[in-house]
């Protein structure tokens, strides 16, 4: 069976033009995708089943005794952790939300570690943005950022930029400049129309820079910034005045390195003063598929993106405090349910060992290297190939991502759900 | 033996993106425990291809391989994002919940020593 329009679960592009073949519950072609998502959606070692750790070792057991292990768990600790959230669906994400509201948990996403600094930049000067499919249409001067997505977002140059053609770009790659900001030459500089090689962590200053020229006040401006002549800083504002329709995609070169949400907050600002002269957008380049669905609900039902603490019996957020890192790193929760994320490989050695140190339990389609700090291994149906569901795009479209063949496991918001009831259950409510 | 100092950035491969659901393969290690290095640096270190290095930050030292990448300046280290990267990390995220990965100020030498086993880097062996 050939299955069309499928949204791949992988990048925050959300690529919706996956052809997919099923044949007897397995996937055997994908055509369309980057090979990042090919890999995903062809399928690689599953975890089995169910485990609980006896004795150092998983051992494998069923859903329901798993399941009452990771309730007895999270109902017996003072400070629990919710963390991940990256890789599933908007309606896991909600109960997700739900469980920890019920346990006074301290729920956090991967945004802590990724764009938890362009979310603090956006609460202070706002995101002037727009959708992808306008950019396809509509964009003649496209920038990216401290943003590789070549490698990161392999198909978003052809699908929605730079190689693409819409109703007021038709001819395509050439009625379009890109320009690309950088501290080394990645493989997306490659293919655009000009690098500029920005010294490491000077990219506030560059903005800055940018911000006056573009405020006339270039004579404040010295002969060099950041490793970029000024000179070619007075021809880059006057080629951003200049286009039709200009946009800035950023990623983790400002939000990962000095300055942090003043970087975001600076380059947001640049983009707010280009729309004095001509159309500019901003968009942050979300890393994995629902990464900013979990910000979505978590703000409907909290009032904040990410980092929110429950212990109070309301939402408070207070990044530093509530986030996970710094959670970890004051050895302050004593269990940590881990769903849809790889945290023992992706935090900072510090954060992990307190990890190691607590109660923990993993829902995830996949054995990690948190797999081997669990406590609780519960196996899950991996969502938009076995699950249906929402997913938010990078640009903060929602999308429905499709059921392509029968899990073999339950469902992230399944086993949340069951979770959920085992608490109240132990709690008598 | 022969240091260069260099600022380290972690981030995404696409070979890392690839395998990131396998970490527990040894062609994940191939791919994430490397770093990248111009060639002009490679030269200060008298190494090729393939030699392991140790770089050594103020939170923690690790060894892997070092390659050469001539899209990154002189002066800059680049290991993509892991638990390789993840040991030499300061996990301090001043007050904003985001460590700084990018921009560390590290140390690189040529070692004889191993790679770094992966469960040694999470503390589980």
């Amino acid at each position: 069976m050939i299955i069309t329009d499928v949204l791949c679960p992988f990048c925050g592009d959300l690529c919706d033009d996956i052809i997919v073949e099923v044949e007897g519950n397995k996937i055997i072609e994908v055509k369309e995708a980057c090979e990042t998502g090919m890999s995903k959606m062809m399928g690689h070692e599953r975890i089995a089943a169910p485990m609980i750790r006896e004795n150092g070792k998983l051992v494998k057991t069923t859903y329901e005794t798993a399941i009452t292990k990771a309730a007895e768990i999270l109902t017996n600790s003072l400070r629990p952790l919710m963390y991940g959230w990256g890789s599933t669906t908007c309606e896991a994400d909600k109960k997700g939300i739900e469980l920890a509201e019920e346990l006074g948990a301290i729920v956090d996403n991967t945004t802590s570690v990724c764009h938890a600094p362009s979310i603090l930049a956006l609460q202070d000067v706002g995101l002037p943005s727009c959708t992808l499919g306008q950019i396809k249409n509509r964009a003649d001067l496209i920038i990216y950022w401290g943003s590789n997505q070549a490698e990161a977002h392999p198909r978003h140059m052809s699908k929605y930029t730079s190689f693409t053609k819409g109703f007021f770009t038709k001819e395509g790659r050439k009625g379009k400049y890109v320009m690309v900001f950088d501290i080394r030459k990645t493989t997306t500089a490659e293919v655009a129309n000009e690098f500029v090689q920005i010294l490491p962590g000077e990219d506030y200053r560059v903005l800055s820079a940018l911000r006056a020229i573009l405020a006339g006040a270039g004579d404040v401006v010295p002969f060099s910034v950041g490793g970029v002549p000024k000179g070619k800083l007075i021809e880059i504002v006057d080629r951003m005045k200049n286009s039709k329709f200009g946009v800035l995609f950023f990623g983790m070169g400002l939000t990962h390195s000095r300055g942090k949400p003043y970087n975001v907050a600076n380059a947001i600002s640049l983009v707010r003063d280009l729309n004095a002269h001509t159309k500019f957008a901003v968009i942050p380049m979300r890393g994995h598929y629902n990464v900013l669905g979990f910000n979505q609900v978590c703000t409907w039902s909290t009032g904040f993106a990410f980092a929110v603490d429950f212990a109070r019996g309301q939402p408070w957020y207070n990044p530093g405090e509530t986030s996970t890192v710094d959670v970890l790193n004051r050895g302050e929760c004593d269990s940590a349910l881990i769903v849809a994320s790889d945290p023992a490989a992706h935090f900072p050695r510090k954060s992990v060992e307190h990890l190691a140190r607590i109660p923990l339990i993993q829902i995830d389609p996949y054995a990690s290297l948190t797999t081997e700090l669990a406590d609780v291994v519960l196996p899950a149906a991996i969502a938009g190939i076995e699950v249906e569901g929402t997913a938010y795009r990078m640009d903060g479209v929602p999308l429905r991502l499709r059921k392509l063949i029968e899990p073999v496991h339950l469902s992230d918001e399944e086993i949340l759900s069951r979770i959920l009831s085992k608490v109240r259950e132990i709690r008598g409510d | 033996m022969k240091k260069i100092d260099v600022k380290l950035i972690s981030g995404r491969s696409i070979a890392q993106g690839i395998h990131i659901e396998d970490k527990m393969s040894s062609k994940y290690c191939d791919i994430v425990a490397v770093c990248e290095l111009n060639e002009k640096d490679m030269s200060k270190l008298g190494i090729r291809d393939d030699a392991n290095v140790m770089i050594k930050s103020k939170v923690g030292q690790v060894v892997v391989r070092a390659r050469t990448n001539n899209r990154n300046p002189p002066g800059i280290a680049f290991v993509p994002m892991g638990p390789w990267a993840n040991a030499i990390i300061d996990s301090s995220t001043g007050g904003c919940g985001t460590p700084q990965f990018k921009g560390i100020e590290v140390e690189v030498t040529l070692t004889f020593d191993s790679i770094s086993p992966i469960k040694e880097l999470v503390g589980f062996t």
